[in-house]
């Protein structure tokens, strides 16, 4: 398999979320590193509260835009239950960093269904290394709930193949038209996802 | 939305030739539209194709449209191309059979101007009412067939099939797939380059397709196939690769050669780009330098049935599915039955955890709902329904679709339904359900069919003022053109009219007031014959929509009864269940809920059917910002 050089992270959410968006920045920032990117979209009915998924690979050469099941270097979940859902396609070693978000949908409200009580719990209990942690609260603290997916980004920054800073390049390229104050605040939202996750999975 | 449209109504200044950009299959054929100096391109949207002319629209020096659907799409493109102007249109595999019409007479008369159709089939159905396989269309209509594999390859495949068209002076065909168009990769992208319209030459005997001209010129669609033939063997598009490993060779086209690559880096590989007419040279040198053939094709088994039939032996749908895509998760087991090796069962960790299903859902405070909730609580009735976001009304809570096969189909269905009844039906109310976009689409002659048939069904045209589930295009009844620029905006209401529905049957409805929805639906299925009620309110998506002021649920006031919870809107939340025992001893499941003030948007729905009034507004100090800025009074 030609896959050893490829980097395969996939993105999971729901509509809505800003799942597209945030794998946009990181397939900016793989292309910035000199790799070869392919991305997928998914639109259509997604964007009516339904699953989203957006597969990023970057490598040498990138051939299949799909991500197979077991490979998954890092899963950046968006909410609980859909990092639970793709959560076999991590490979072995990989990690999934979930922000804590419950969005149940109408089908578990009218009690068709259930929602899992605890999801990450759930991987963990698979044998998948999760860090998770409240991308949105964080936000707030900041002042600001729209900062969630730059605290997301922020959050896998280190776990890239390559260095933080490219990754936060490319957001600050991205809103540098609104502003210094905008600029400032998504540094400061993506420092804060990074610490979200170093201080989990360091040491104690 | 809004973003979208400012952009639309701006053209952009394009980027400069040799810039690498990270494209979507969609926006690729777009930037090579552009650079391929088009003068026409019209589409309706559909999934996955809407992107194409959406992108191609910010290009400067061309005419874009939406079209009202795809066959008008397919003749705008065709009469451009008359005059010498190089023409596109673009649609997802089921416009193209409405456009067939088109299709197989203009493939007769051949192109003047290049013209191309990109037809994108949706490989998987993630948003379709079936996965149909277009390369069809290329061998009934003896029209050259294109496909890319990723963005770079449909730009270039784009821009080559425009030569191809003038030259041989066919249309082309450029196949695409859900996993082209919506897969973003890096595309060097070019010049620009002119093509002044030569100009509309009067020639009756290639223009008029009367019998006589026709025939004179059918002979020519087979030659055509010919030389085609020959142009494919030669064509830089169709590659044999030798590989090293030589037990299975593969012919591919498409995304299927990416996953035949990743899965078998080391197999020989006829990648077939123009794969129709395929190119039968370079298949007998693959067939002979491996030792067994194996035919990979999304969807149907067309290349394999071929070449078998030029006396090449091949493997395909006998060990492949003819359903979904072929991604290396799929080939990798398939090809170890074609060689006879145990198959190893997937590893645990590999198989899915079991998650409740999340589909998808109307908006909150989408006025869809208050339709659906409507017909839910309404009993003896069928309602059949069409494509759209509104097609979701067949789900929950609601239930309150009975059909849906294709756009415009829910009137002439609802019509048979009332004609062929038998006694067993024939106390039911017959019922149709259209959006406004499906309406103009194909729509219209359906209710025409019904007023002159003397048929009784009660239409409800839902009226959100745009195409709304691929993304909130414009319509003629908009008032909008492609560029978000002003354009006569088309009176449903007048058209319900002059397509024969009586004056005093034309009801116009607000959707967020259900106690109107109830009397006004309750009405018209009463009285004989046909009757429309237009239920307008801008999709929530839009500019157009403004939202209210949000509700909160009083938490001491709420009984449990779950009304609300039926309305089936996404910001409702049940807090927690509980069941108690009636006087009547019968056994009554609660519901306590609130609501993600947040999500709300104030329609209202939810409040008309709470019973003990909890159901208040948001104080205003506590209204999140956004609303505050955008919001109505209220």
């Amino acid at each position: 398999m030609s896959q050893n050089d490829i980097t395969n992270i996939l993105v999971c959410g729901i509509g809505g979320q800003g799942v597209m968006t945030a794998t946009e920045i990181l397939a900016e920032a793989a292309i910035a590193e000199g790799h070869d990117v392919k991305k997928t979209e998914v639109a259509g009915m997604a964007q009516r509260g339904g699953v989203v998924t957006s597969h990023l690979r970057f490598g040498r050469k990138v051939l299949s835009p799909q991500i197979e099941p077991g490979t998954v270097q890092v899963l950046l979940g968006f909410e609980g239950a859909e990092a639970l859902r793709w959560s076999h396609y991590l490979r072995p070693d990989g990690l999934a960093l979930v922000n804590n978000a419950k969005l149940v949908p109408p089908v578990v409200e009218l009690g068709l269904f259930d929602y899992p009580v605890d999801p990450t719990g759930q991987m963990r209990a698979a044998g998948h290394r999760v860090v998770s942690f409240d991308a949105m609260s964080i936000a707030r603290d900041l002042g600001e709930v729209r900062l969630g997916n730059t605290v997301m980004l922020g959050a896998i920054a280190d776990y890239l193949p390559f260095a933080p800073d490219v990754l936060l390049a490319c957001i600050v390229k991205r809103f540098a038209r609104k502003g210094e104050q905008v600029v400032d605040a998504n540094r400061r939202a993506f420092a804060a996802g990074r610490e979200a996750v170093a201080k989990q999975l360091a040491p104690a | 939305m809004a973003a979208v449209m400012s952009q639309l109504s701006n053209p952009l200044a394009p980027p400069p030739a040799a810039s690498r950009l990270l494209l979507s299959g969609n926006e690729a054929v777009a930037r090579a539209v552009w650079e391929s100096g088009v003068r026409v391109a019209a589409a309706y949207p559909g999934t996955p194709a809407t992107e194409i002319i959406e992108s191609v629209a910010r290009y400067p020096d061309l005419y874009a449209e939406w079209s009202v659907n795809e066959k008008v799409s397919m003749e705008v493109a065709l009469g451009a191309s008359m005059t010498g102007a190089r023409a596109f249109c673009a649609m997802k595999h089921v416009g193209l059979n409405v456009a067939s019409d088109c299709l197989m007479t203009m493939t007769i008369t051949g192109a003047y101007g290049g013209l191309v159709i990109a037809v994108a089939d949706d490989v998987g159905m993630s948003s379709s009412q079936n996965e149909q396989d277009s390369r069809y269309w290329g061998r009934f209509a003896h029209i050259p067939v294109l496909e890319p594999a990723d963005s770079q390859e449909a730009y270039e495949m784009t821009k080559f099939a425009f030569g191809l068209s003038e030259q041989y002076e066919t249309p082309v065909l450029l196949r695409l797939t859900t996993r082209i168009c919506h897969v973003k990769g890096l595309v060097v992208v070019g010049e620009r380059e002119a093509h002044e319209p030569a100009g509309f030459v009067k020639n009756p005997q290639r223009w008029v397709m009367v019998p006589a001209h026709a025939k004179a010129r059918i002979p020519g669609l087979y030659q055509r196939d010919e030389t085609l033939r020959g142009v494919s063997d030669a064509s830089p598009l169709n590659v044999l690769e030798a590989g090293t490993d030589r037990s299975v060779g593969f012919v591919a086209s498409g995304p299927a050669y990416m996953h035949v690559k990743e899965a078998f880096p080391n197999a020989p590989v006829l990648k077939l780009g123009f794969s129709h007419p395929w190119p039968p040279e370079k298949m007998r040198a693959l067939a002979a330098m491996c030792d067994k053939l194996l035919v990979v094709e999304e969807t149907e088994k067309l290349l394999e049935t071929e070449i078998k039939a030029a006396g090449i032996a091949c493997h395909g749908k006998d060990v492949l599915p003819s359903l979904g895509e072929l991604s290396p998760q799929v080939l990798l087991p398939a090809v170890d039955r074609l060689l006879g090796k145990a198959v190893p069962p997937p590893a645990p960790a590999a198989a899915p955890m079991k998650v409740f299903p999340r589909p998808p859902t109307l908006c909150a405070s989408c006025p869809h709902m208050g339709m659906y909730y409507t017909l839910s609580q309404i009993k003896n009735i069928i309602v059949a329904g069409d494509i759209g976001c509104y097609t979701l009304g067949a789900g929950h809570p609601w239930n309150a679709l009975d059909t849906t096969i294709c756009m415009g189909a829910t009137m002439g269905v609802a019509l048979g339904i009332d004609k062929g009844r038998g006694a067993v039906d024939k106390n039911k109310r017959i019922l149709a359900v259209i959006g406004d976009s499906t309406f103009m689409h194909m729509g219209m002659q359906g209710l025409l069919d019904i007023t002159y048939n003397h048929g009784n069904v009660t239409v409800l045209l839902l009226d959100n003022n745009t195409t709304g589930m691929t993304g909130g295009q414009a319509t003629p009844a908009s008032g909008k053109d492609i560029h978000g620029k002003e354009a006569p905006k088309v009176d449903l209401v007048k058209i319900v009219e002059a397509l024969g529905v009586p004056n005093e049957r034309i009801q116009v409805v607000d959707p967020y007031e259900l106690p109107v929805l109830f009397k006004a639906v309750r009405e018209e299925i009463k009285i004989e014959g046909p009757s429309v009620i237009i239920a307008r309110r801008p999709c929530v998506l839009t500019d157009e929509f403004k939202p209210f002021r949000p509700y909160l649920v009083e938490e001491d006031k709420c009984t449990g009864c779950g009304n609300c919870v039926e309305v089936g809107c996404p910001a409702i939340h049940v807090t927690h269940r509980d069941k108690v025992i009636k006087p009547s001893g019968k056994e009554v499941d609660l519901a306590f809920v609130t609501i993600d003030s947040q999500a709300c948007t104030g329609c209202g729905l939810c409040v008309q059917p709470c019973a003990p009034d909890a159901i208040q507004h948001v104080p205003r100090r506590d209204i999140p910002i956004h609303i505050v800025k955008t919001s109505h009074a209220s």
